[in-house]
């Protein structure tokens, strides 16, 4: 019998069925007719990625002279797991109770959050599951939160009216959500948010984050946010950020 | 037959209430009209084309009729004068007017009798042009054949008209029923309708009468090729709602998205203006054959299935008494619902398979609109594609009419090619193994699927006679829809809205409404 291979972490690759074997499936569509050819060139195109032994397990006519391809390969490359970082929200995440009660400790007073779906965004899925009462998949949305005012502008809301209605309520906190972000719309969308919010004098006032499913830390850290929460965030995650940057950052008396 | 044992009372009283509530607002709706609903009037009387900074004519013209203070009498009535004053065509007085030539408001006033009669007589020729659409479309469909019901419903979304088109036709020969050409994000807050081909959009192509025609002219040659009509779809919502119907109807669309509340809730359009544009909208779909598709779907995005089922049911009701008003029948009303339950719900099949169900019997001669679960898609694709899978199981065990079909791609991004075969390839497996399982099975007395529709359907009917006690508009500013609040002075457009003036006339609704079918 012998003993199971240990993992290398510094020489991590693809796990099939066998450690290393490397095994990974792709799929797509190549603007060439069905036939041989194609194959073949699905499977050359393969090797261009570092799949080695590439086979096509199914291949379909699309009817414009396009052909869909599954494949199966072993990829050569390794990652040296060891050495990733990933920019991440730095907080603990609270639950909704540990937030609240955060809140009456060290703010002691109401927190307002602002949020809406901005740009030419209509879906406010995103939004919704994070502020509104109900929330998503079990986590209660901001709305629910004691000592929390959360107001949801809703979907289609341009920076200027987000910005104004910051400024009306004194929010603490801004939350924007961008579902689409085909072609980038949401890049220049984002972007021009903080220049309002800049050219306003309030950007250092208000803890500023955005989420969406293409969202990550990362890109809203470099876009000029505090905070960017992806999939699988919930309005836990984006409260306990928010409170305590709040004190963090001293704006608990603003 | 019914499966579902559902109370006769409770659909009787909830269709009257429903009634009530339409007719409350048509009362509104008969007292004024908007400019979209005037830009629409100078379209289907020939008005097209745009200056030379791109402002569509119509706009150009009805925006002449607005600085003359003319908007109450109806541009009907000013498009006439002018004929009747200057002996030229809509278009040509067009023209005129965006070169500063003539100011529409300040020509001498004909007789009304005469300009009646100008107008009355263009205006047939446009709706005998309709008419021929409508009948070029059942000789297609006689000749041709069509797809079995659920007709299958995938949407393209490149940008590109042209890119588009290749998709389009990649999809009928896959198997697809129904094209919709999915539009560019935030096109419904454009107060005017672009003009010409277009090739860049976000996450969909812009509405415009010229890439209609495009793309009517593909599928009807890839129909030709694979031996079956390909019916074309497009969004008549947002502020352009008539105007979209009417070039719709002059490029034979065979569908539309056409919700009277949609706009209101989901694009925070006002709802005086709303309800007024979705009138006139839904009085060209009507005439046109084109079947609408209302929004109730949208309901369960943002809010839950189950608590929120009996809003989408009462929402049919009212879209169903508007779309009569307007003279839509029945088998032209594409009533909208949606698999969106949470997957993780005990027994969520069942109730969703009873409220398709009770959908089903409650509307039975109305096309429903099965909507696809996207609330609950994740990114996880091969979930995704079984949960499309028991979508789609649904569809078919309860005989619904347009399959929307889901993408295992939702969530992720527009279709590409292959998402929608994959689709295409889920649907037709299903329905064709299971074609008739529908007619083989009964429901349990009594049992989870019954007790289901039945409070359904007694929720719904309480809401509704709730809502004809104290009229739509409060119970929209209530919340009592998705869970979204609106007022009835707030959202974008209604500086588009006023009171009709003694002598309005709007010649298309007179003749299309009930006329000539």
């Amino acid at each position: 019998m012998t003993e199971i291979a240990k993992v290398d972490l510094t020489k991590v690759k693809p796990y099939g069925d066998t450690l290393n074997d490397g095994m990974v499936q792709v799929s797509f569509t190549l603007p060439v007719p069905y036939g041989n050819e194609a194959a073949e060139a699905a499977r050359s195109l393969a090797k261009k990625m570092g799949l080695e032994e590439p086979s096509v397990v199914y291949s379909k006519d699309l009817g414009v002279g396009y052909t869909y391809f599954i494949l199966y390969g072993k990829c050569i490359h390794t990652v040296d797991y060891s050495k990733i970082e990933v920019p991440k929200v730095d907080v603990d995440v609270m639950k909704k109770e540990g937030v609240e009660e955060y809140i009456k400790t060290h703010i002691k007073r109401d927190v307002i959050i602002v949020g809406a779906c901005t740009g030419t965004d209509a879906h406010t899925v995103g939004i919704d599951a994070i502020m509104n009462m109900k929330g998503y998949a079990g986590h209660f949305g901001l709305e629910r939160y004691e000592g929390i005012d959360a107001y949801n502008l809703g979907s289609q809301v341009p920076n200027e009216e987000l910005v104004a209605k910051a400024i009306e309520l004194n929010a603490d906190a801004i939350l924007v959500s961008q579902v689409v972000t085909q072609k980038d719309v949401h890049i220049p969308n984002l972007t021009q948010l903080v220049e309002l919010l800049e050219a306003e004098g309030i950007r250092d006032r208000v803890i500023l984050s955005c989420g969406g499913p293409r969202i990550s830390h990362e890109l809203a850290k470099e876009l000029g946010y505090d905070a960017g929460f992806g999939t699988g965030s919930f309005a836990e995650d984006v409260a306990s950020f928010t409170v305590t940057e709040m004190v963090k950052r001293k704006l608990v008396f603003n | 037959m019914s499966k579902l044992n559902l109370d006769q009372n409770l659909i009787d009283s909830s269709r009257n209430a429903a009634k009530s509530i339409a007719e409350n607002v048509q009362n509104f709706i008969d007292d004024h009209t908007t400019i979209s609903t005037e830009r629409t009037v100078a379209r289907l009387l020939g008005v097209d084309d745009v200056d030379e900074i791109d402002k569509p004519l119509p706009n150009v013209l009805i925006d002449n009729i607005i600085e003359g203070g003319g908007l109450e009498q109806g541009a009907a009535y000013w498009i006439g004068n002018a004929i009747v004053q200057t002996g030229g065509t809509p278009q040509r007085i067009a023209e005129k007017i965006s070169k500063g030539e003539i100011d529409i408001t300040h020509l001498s006033a004909a007789k009304e009798e005469k300009i009646q009669d100008t107008i009355f007589e263009m205006a047939e020729e446009t709706v005998d042009k309709i008419k021929q659409n409508r009948n070029k479309r059942s000789q297609l469909i006689e000749t041709l054949g069509e797809g079995k019901k659920p007709y299958i419903y995938v949407i393209v979304a490149t940008g590109n008209i042209y890119e588009d088109i290749v998709q389009a036709q990649a999809a009928a020969r896959q198997g697809a029923d129904i094209i919709a050409v999915i539009r560019t994000t935030g096109q419904s807050l454009l107060d005017y309708v672009p003009y010409g081909a277009t090739t860049e959009g976000f996450g969909g192509t812009y509405a415009t009468q010229e890439n209609f025609r495009l793309m009517r002219r593909a599928l009807d040659e890839v129909g030709e090729e694979i031996g079956r009509y390909i019916r074309l779809c497009n969004y008549c919502s947002g502020l352009c709602m008539p105007e979209i119907a009417a070039m719709g109807a002059l490029e034979r669309l065979d569908m539309m998205l056409n919700d009277a509340l949609y706009g209101i809730l989901f694009r925070d359009i006002n709802m005086q203006r709303t309800l007024v544009d979705q009138y006139f909208s839904r009085v060209i779909n009507g005439y046109a054959g084109i079947i609408i598709n209302t929004g109730e779907d949208n309901y369960l995005t943002t809010d839950d299935a189950v608590e929120a089922a009996h809003t989408v049911l009462a929402s049919q009701f009212i879209n169903e008494q508007f779309a009569l008003k307007a003279g839509i029948p029945e088998e032209q009303m594409g009533l909208g619902h949606a698999f969106e339950m949470d997957p993780s719900l005990e027994n969520g099949f069942l109730y969703e398979l009873a409220q398709a169900q009770m959908a089903r019997e409650i509307f039975p001669n109305a096309p429903l609109k099965y909507m696809p679960p996207t609330k609950y898609m994740t990114g996880n694709i091969f979930m995704g594609h079984i949960q499309d899978a028991l979508f789609n199981m649904v569809s078919i065990m309860t005989g619904q009419g347009i399959q929307l079909l889901g993408m295992l791609t939702e969530a992720i991004h527009t279709p590409h090619l292959h998402d929608r075969y994959l689709s295409i390839e889920n649907a037709q497996y299903i329905f064709n193994n299971a074609r008739n399982l529908g007619d083989e099975i009964r429901f349990k007395e009594g049992g989870i699927i019954q007790n289901r529709a039945a409070l359904v359907l007694e929720n719904a009917e309480k809401l509704l006679n709730q809502i004809a006690r104290e009229g739509l508009f409060p119970t929209i500013e209530q919340g009592k829809f998705g869970g979204v609040k609106r007022s009835r002075t707030g959202g974008k457009g209604l500086d588009g809205v006023v009171k009709k003036a003694e002598g309005y006339f709007n010649p298309f609704i007179q003749l299309m409404v009930g006329g000539g079918r």
